[in-house]
């Protein structure tokens, strides 16, 4: 049977206009957003870039956001390793609910993971008095940003490793608790090896998330320059101060860390895509 | 065969006598522990504090704070453009995600792996490149002034660019891996049996994207409902005209109104729990219906 | 080493998957468990090597209690049925993990290692593998290195779940061959789990039956073969016609006019079992049966006949069937050798 070419394949100006139409679309978009970051940022010369982000708020901006994803990313790698574990190596009744708890950071406003802790141990909060009375402050200070950090990065290593362990069942723990080794060996010497990309890849995505993240920090920083101030939120502050140069001379900064997120990503992705879980969704 | 996977090799169970070790993979106990106590404490004991909290103002209270003009019309802003945004998703990102999977062009693997930018960029940063590119001055904003006297940065409009851009990779990367893995045959049986390219696209194609584009969809607008940092340099923030959601939240805390701040906060929430469960209800619809 | 195991019972959920099992390994036997799917046999197995433990009843090895042991105090040697290797690790690697994991204190050297590993490759005759990893290998050869995995650690006993399931015929029947002669080299106590009787029958020392979480029957396949205990048995091994018939006066009746002289049985339905070889036919244009097809390929030719509605199976040597020149629609007699009555 002679079949009609035009039916299987769309005709040369049908693919040139939509490929035209989609990459138009994305340069208006993504393309030209991320280089006018950078084209501001450089508007002044490469001497105001550098001081830009080399002042002491900055510099103290930069620390923070730092130790705030040295903090929050270690306890959610932790947390991930310990949930898919339970999850993806045991059947107990309720699993399924827990998959769904554990994805909720997800589906809820950024403003809000903030706004719960503000809740919970700001002046008025319900634990506020408590803490007050300890002399403990965690609101409009370090442990306030990173628990909110850890709250919007919460599902980022579970779920790209949960999918991934269930997947490679339980047969090769046995084999190992088989031929005698403990626990721990097991975990170290054939679980580990076997999850190490999906590893990176999410703590890559975590982190990019914690060290960018804006509307929960916001809530909870009280905006203190050069104490709470992680850098997304010191670009907030330089911006509306109409010191347009300098802010987007740390958001580039930023914008580098997603660059860099995004090939790191891209090179896990095409080389060991088979060992990712995201990748096979 | 699928009888010997269930019967013979049962996975590890539960409930039995405890005083056996009843499962050989160790570890299962403490995982299991750390994992609620975490989770307890990071998301659900906060979680249940914003419900606490926004019940001690009392349903009335509850109620006033919600009706009030500015919160209403924060909602109309919040609700109304995330859906234009995602709709606008929906259709180019379906473009996106079909020029990606059927066309071959130069740079394509660039062009695929800048579709997770939003993911990736941070949300302030986005925001303020939005800001500068179509503020009236910006690259793209003196444009549309000049062509079509539109003012895009501090408007309605502005949020719209705002949600459509972290909307972006959703529908993309929803309908991708569906249209990925779409047997050709289909699309051929379909030509064979004498149907146009239209009648194939619009009969065969769209039918089986459509679950995995409402689910983009979805994403795509509970994503931009609940968006804060790009949003509030773009949008001018006019109590009422261009003021979101999340901004009342902020501003309530600004003013100590932690009762007005939970009470706006839960209703977000509430929203954000039932899109949750309709998308979860989809993809199951989706699950039963394109079971292979 | 030897296995005793008394009254396991294992449920999984509401399923009875195991159900008061009685069985005794011996030392030094090759021991199959044969049964169909969720007959319970690799329960029974993976409850020997410690991987699932049983709800009631206790397991002894070489006399002591080892109901609770874990299994990396049991020293028992298991192969996955898919092979479960350790795919970021080479064939060296695989097969040196038990040596590697032990203690400190009781961890060979270095180089006793590499020698045991060296020694185990050629074993399996794969020596010119070492550095490969399992995805490089094919299903045969990962049979083999999950073999030599499992004697490292120089087991007391050797468990294999469906050691053959996963290959393709012909390799099937090498593999075979070779585990046999492998079994008579070293002598390790060994159980197998399969679904094939003709694996079963001709690899192992004593076969045991298993259907429905209990054992049917177990002996030599000799015995199993010539004198299955149950209906279910008979018919798992296979290969067998089923006729429905009806007990009455000390005789059997059978469709087709036939009948089977029994005694001390009680008078109602009864099921009889016959071999196709216990089948004999002879040309009669009256008879009762009516061959419908001739399937003359090899030594042994096999004969469908329609018996008064029933289907039949008949193997004859070929000889045989020159010798009786039947031809696809003749009548033809039937008369029954052995008759297995249930």
């Amino acid at each position: 049977m002679r079949v009609d070419r035009s039916a299987l394949t769309d005709p040369a100006w049908v693919r040139v206009a939509l490929t035209a139409t989609a990459l138009l679309f994305l340069a208006l978009f993504l393309v030209l957003p991320l280089a006018s970051v950078f084209v501001e940022a450089f508007r002044r010369g490469f001497d105001a870039y550098w001081k830009a982000i080399t002042e002491p708020d900055a510099a103290a901006a930069i620390r923070l956001t730092l130790l705030v994803a040295v903090i929050a990313v270690p306890a959610n790698l932790i947390f991930g390793i310990a949930a898919s574990w339970c999850i993806a190596k045991f059947d107990f009744r309720g699993k399924n609910l827990l998959i769904t708890l554990i994805d909720i950071p997800f589906s809820v406003s950024p403003v809000i993971s903030g706004l719960v802790y503000v809740l919970l141990f700001g002046l008025n909060g319900l634990l506020g008095p408590v803490l007050r009375e300890q002399g403990i402050q965690i609101i409009f200070a370090l442990p306030g940003l990173v628990l909110a950090t850890i709250f919007v990065t919460f599902p980022f290593v579970a779920r790209e490793l949960i999918p991934l362990m269930q997947e490679q069942g339980t047969e090769e723990e046995e084999a190992a608790l088989v031929l005698g080794a403990g626990g721990w060996q097991t975990f170290r010497r054939v679980t580990l090896p076997n999850i190490k990309w999906g590893l990176l890849y999410g703590v890559l995505l975590c982190n990019a998330r914690a060290m960018g993240e804006f509307g929960a920090v916001s809530v909870v920083s009280g905006h203190i320059r050069g104490e709470t101030n992680t850098m997304p939120l010191h670009v907030e502050i330089l911006y509306n101060e109409y010191n347009f140069v300098a802010a987007f001379a740390v958001a580039s900064l930023l914008a580098f860390l997603a660059l860099v997120t995004l090939v790191a990503k891209t090179l896990l992705e095409w080389r060991f895509g088979a060992e990712l879980a995201a990748t096979r969704r | 065969m699928a009888v010997e996977a269930t019967l013979d090799r049962p996975r590890v169970g539960m409930g039995a006598s405890p005083a056996k070790p009843r499962r050989i993979i160790p570890g299962f106990g403490i995982t299991l522990g750390f994992t609620l106590a975490y989770l307890g404490l990071i998301v659900l004991i906060p979680l249940a504090a914003l419900i606490l909290k926004s019940s001690g103002i009392g349903l009335s209270g509850f109620w006033s704070t919600l009706s009030s003009p500015r919160v209403l019309a924060a909602f109309r802003v919040s609700f109304g453009i995330a859906l234009a945004a995602a709709a606008i998703n929906a259709v180019f990102g379906m473009l996106v995600a079909w020029v990606l999977v059927r066309y071959r062009f130069p740079g394509k693997g660039l062009v695929d792996a800048l579709v997770d930018l939003p993911f990736a960029l941070p949300t302030a940063v986005a925001g303020i490149a939005l800001t500068a590119l179509y503020a009236p001055n910006g690259w793209i904003g003196s444009l549309l002034m000049q062509w079509f006297g539109l003012k895009v940065a501090f408007t309605p409009l502005g949020i719209l660019v705002a949600m459509t851009f972290i909307g972006l990779p959703f529908v993309v990367r929803t309908v991708q891996p569906v249209l990925q893995e779409l047997p050709p045959e289909e699309e051929e049986a379909s030509a064979c049996l004498g149907a146009s390219r239209a009648q194939t696209i619009g009969r065969v194609v769209l039918p089986a994207l459509l679950p995995a584009l409402v689910t983009g969809f979805a994403l795509a607008f509970a994503r931009g409902v609940g968006e804060y940092g790009s949003i509030i340099f773009i949008a001018g923030n006019m109590p009422g005209v261009s003021e979101i959601v999340p901004l009342i939240i902020v501003t309530k805390l600004e003013q100590y109104d932690y009762a007005g701040a939970a009470a706006v906060g839960t209703m977000m929430l509430a929203v954000s729990f039932i899109l949750l469960l309709v998308l979860n209800a989809l993809q199951h619809w989706m699950r039963v219906r394109h079971a292979r | 080493m030897s296995i005793v195991l008394n009254g396991i019972t294992k449920r999984f959920g509401n399923f009875l998957a195991l159900d008061t099992v009685d069985l005794e390994v011996r030392a030094g036997e090759l021991l199959a468990l044969l049964g169909p799917s969720g007959s319970g046999k690799t329960t029974l197995l993976r409850i020997m090597a410690g991987l699932e433990f049983p709800d009631a009843g206790t397991l002894r090895m070489d006399g002591e209690d080892a109901t609770d042991r874990k299994p990396r105090d049991r020293q028992v040697g298991f192969v996955f049925q898919h092979y479960a290797l350790f795919r970021h690790m080479t064939v060296f690697d695989n097969i040196a993990f038990g040596l590697k994991v032990r203690p400190r204190g009781e961890r060979p050297s270095a180089t006793a290692i590499r020698a045991k590993v060296e020694q185990l490759l050629s074993l399996v005759q794969l020596e010119q593998f070492a550095g490969r990893y399992p995805t490089q290998l094919s299903g045969g050869q990962r049979q083999r290195v999950a073999l030599a995995r499992a004697l490292a650690i120089e087991p007391k006993v050797l468990l294999l779940d469906e050691p053959f399931g996963a290959l393709d015929a012909k390799v099937r029947k090498d593999l075979r061959r070779w585990l046999r002669g492998l079994h008579d080299e070293i002598h390790v106590t060994s159980v197998f789990v399969t679904h094939d009787q003709e694996e079963a029958l001709e690899l192992a020392d004593r076969v045991a039956v298993m259907g429905h979480g209990r054992i049917e029957q177990i002996g030599t396949p000799t015995e199993v073969y010539d004198r299955p205990a149950s209906a279910f048995v008979f018919d798992f091994l296979g290969n067998a016609n089923k006729l429905e018939g009806v007990v009455e006066d000390g005789v059997a009746r059978l469709p087709g006019n036939l009948s089977v002289a029994v005694r001390g049985r009680k008078p109602g339905r009864a099921l009889a079992f016959i071999r196709p070889d216990d089948i004999t036919l002879a040309h009669a244009p009256d008879g009762p049966a009516r061959i419908t097809a001739i399937h003359a390929i090899g030594p042994t030719a096999r004969i469908d006949v329609d018996l008064d509605g029933t289907a039949l199976e008949v193997a004859l040597p070929r000889t045989g069937l020159e010798t009786l020149a039947l031809r696809t629609g003749d009548r033809c007699r039937v008369s029954l050798g052995q008759v297995h009555l249930f």
